[in-house]
């Protein structure tokens, strides 16, 4: 199990591992359309855009050592941007940018007042969450006609409707085809995930890991970690903004509940289940976790159990039941079971004392061979 | 710069944790190419003052100055910029990374990528870590995580090496090698040196400064300070000042 974790990580960080990754994202790009059927074809257009959010959380958190409570905040600012732009230009093309900007010059804003003023993780933690929670209680109350920008209205709670679509660069009427609009969203999700390994493997990304493994090491080296934090945040940004604005595109629609916490604490589990460090891993646990909340009911229909219910559970479950992870967890359960079969042949052995001469062998050889399957006693399993 | 040029000075350098004065009022000043050990016995303050210097942390008062320059409100990125490296008491290094990637940060600092990744290979080899370059430095023992800060430390080429107990956690044989070692950095930069291991200390020491409770105690030469009667007092535990 140990050496399966770290043949993953090896995998995710390896060259022919980005290949084989994004080879398979390729193939997915051609082969899904042929398949012909759009209702696909639109789910999996839903998936990329999460995708591409746990990217944007696997990249700050996991290469850069940003604790960010509130990612959800730069995926909600760049759909409004989107969606104010769009309603104001009747052209998607710069909107598409501004849904990236917008939320970069956010996080440049907010950056510069956490990195430079050299706050620690745990306040990160804290003011990415409230200002989250701002931001979602300050959208929620923007129903009132006065709040518009430009032809658009923000529209509060409401959440604003009927968003247009791309459409092909400066021609507002030629709108993307439901195929079109997926080999974009594809397109961009091959894009995001071989630059951020491109990132990774340049000097600045390897620069961005030395400052997450040892900041005091990297000044003492002469690097201005705070530069190096808030480019790291603002990177992330425009990519959870990227997020925002193809999520839109997938339902016409966007509203507060983009800012919601929820789906702020979503995205962490996403890389906390698929192993935070990696980008495959966070890919994985965010399919997984949304195909989970689909099956259980809980996805575009509304029924059944409560999301909010199986993604505590979830978290619960990960920081009660197996705080220090998957793998060394397995290893004490090995090692418990050792020592229960241990009594358990103690036990026999005794019984098997109690017995007639006649029955006392086979009892005993039993509880004989127990012991001899038991690992030697105390702790000397840690190192196996 | 001639010989005889400071290269750092403190005055009236202050480091006040609460109550505890770590560093009192510090004129400390050493010349280009000088090699200075700093000794005194544990709690004298010796760590909090190479942190001053350093700006990891702020002295509550005073001023220090670098080769002329007032640097006493540089950050410490801008104080490694300006050619200070220093060897922390509890090894500083990039843990999860190779020995090879440690070295290879320093080195991209000041050079090129091709250039950084042949003064890599370079300083893994003085170094004598030829044998661990893709090691983990974490799971590398005391003494070689020791070597990998030195070779970091020294990559950067720095003019002035501060090193925090280099040998702690050393054998004998790597002893030796760090005394040769520290020789030879010594032509090309100031090092202040804190070290408890007297052998050391005299093999290398040119001028001793003896800290006491924040403050210079003496400074002399190491034939001196061992005859003096107050630093012997203070590593006895008699209070002489
Ligand atoms: N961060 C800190 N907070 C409070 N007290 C400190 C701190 N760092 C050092 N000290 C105190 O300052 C004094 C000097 O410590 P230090 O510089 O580590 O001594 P040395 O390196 O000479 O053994 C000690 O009394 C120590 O307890
Ligand atoms: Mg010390």
């Amino acid at each position: 199990m140990t050496d399966l974790m770290t043949s993953f990580r090896r995998f995710d960080s390896s060259r022919h591992g980005t290949w084989v990754v994004a080879g398979v994202m390729v193939v997915l790009l051609f082969i899904l359309p042929v398949l012909d059927d759009p209702l696909l074809l639109l789910q999996v257009r839903y998936y990329i855009s999460m995708i591409i959010l746990a990217l944007s959380m696997a990249f700050i958190w996991g290469f850069g050592g940003i604790m960010c409570f509130g990612q959800s905040m730069f995926f909600g600012l760049g759909g409004y941007a989107y969606a104010i732009a769009v309603g104001n230009f009747g052209e998607s093309t710069a909107p598409f940018f501004l849904a990236m900007i917008v939320p970069a010059l956010f996080a440049a804003f907010l950056g510069y007042f956490m990195f430079f003023g050299r706050l620690n993780d745990v306040y990160v933690a804290v003011i990415t969450l409230a200002v989250t929670l701002a931001l979602y209680y300050f959208i929620n109350s923007t129903s009132g006609d006065e709040y518009t920008i430009g032809k658009a209205r923000l529209m509060g709670f409401n959440g604003i409707s009927s968003i247009r679509k791309f459409n092909w660069p400066g021609d507002s009427t030629a709108l993307l085809s439901a195929n079109h609009l997926f080999y974009f969203a594809m397109g961009l999700l091959i894009a995001t995930y071989v630059g951020l390994k491109l990132l990774l493997g340049s000097t600045f990304g390897r620069v961005v890991v030395a400052v997450k493994e040892n900041e005091l090491r990297a000044e003492l080296l002469g690097y201005d970690v705070r530069l190096y934090k808030l480019a790291v945040f603002v990177i992330g940004a425009a990519i959870a903004g990227l997020a925002g604005c193809l999520s839109i595109n997938y339902k016409n629609f966007i509203s507060p509940n983009a800012f919601h916490l929820s789906l702020a604490a979503q995205i962490i589990m996403w890389v906390l289940v698929g192993g935070v460090g990696t980008l495959l891993g966070p890919i994985i646990g965010c399919v997984v976790l949304l195909y989970v909340s689909f099956i259980l009911g809980t996805g575009a229909s509304g029924g059944g159990l409560n999301t909010y219910l199986i993604f505590g559970l979830i978290v619960m479950i990960f920081v009660l039941v197996i705080p220090q992870g998957i793998v060394p967890t397995l290893r004490d359960w090995r090692e418990q079971g050792g020592r229960y079969r241990r009594m358990t042949a103690g036990a026999v052995l005794s019984m098997a004392e109690q017995l007639p001469a006649s029955s006392r062998a086979p009892v005993r050889a039993f509880g004989e061979r127990m012991l001899g399957l038991a690992p030697p006693s105390g702790h000397s399993g840690n190192k196996g | 710069m001639a010989e005889n040029d400071v290269i750092l000075e403190t005055r009236g350098l202050t480091m006040r944790f609460g109550g505890v004065v770590a560093v009192n009022n510090v004129d400390f000043s050493m010349k280009e190419g000088e090699l200075r050990c700093l000794i005194g016995p544990n709690g004298a303050g010796k760590s909090t003052f190479f942190k001053c210097l350093t700006r990891q942390y702020k002295p509550s008062a005073g001023q220090v100055f670098f080769r002329g320059a007032d640097i006493t409100s540089d950050i410490t990125f801008q104080i490694a910029r300006r050619g200070i490296g220093i060897k922390t008491q509890v090894p500083s290094v990039f843990d999860g990374l190779s020995v090879h990637e440690n070295i290879w940060l320093s080195a991209r600092r000041h050079h090129k990528t091709r250039a950084a990744n042949k003064i890599t290979d370079q300083i893994i080899e003085r170094v004598g870590l030829g044998h661990a370059t893709k090691q983990l430095v974490g799971r590398l023992a005391h003494g070689e995580r020791q070597w990998v800060e030195l070779g970091i430390v020294l990559t950067g080429e720095p003019k002035l090496i501060l090193l925090d107990e280099p040998t702690a956690g050393m054998t004998g044989d790597e002893v030796g090698r760090t005394t040769e070692l520290i020789r030879e950095i010594n032509r090309q930069a100031a090092l202040i040196v804190v070290e408890h291991d007297m052998q050391f200390i005299k093999a290398i020491a040119q001028k001793v400064t003896v800290f006491h409770h924040g403050q210079i105690l003496v400074e002399d030469t190491m034939i001196n300070i061992l005859s003096n009667q107050q630093v012997r007092d203070v590593y006895l535990g008699k209070h002489a000042v």
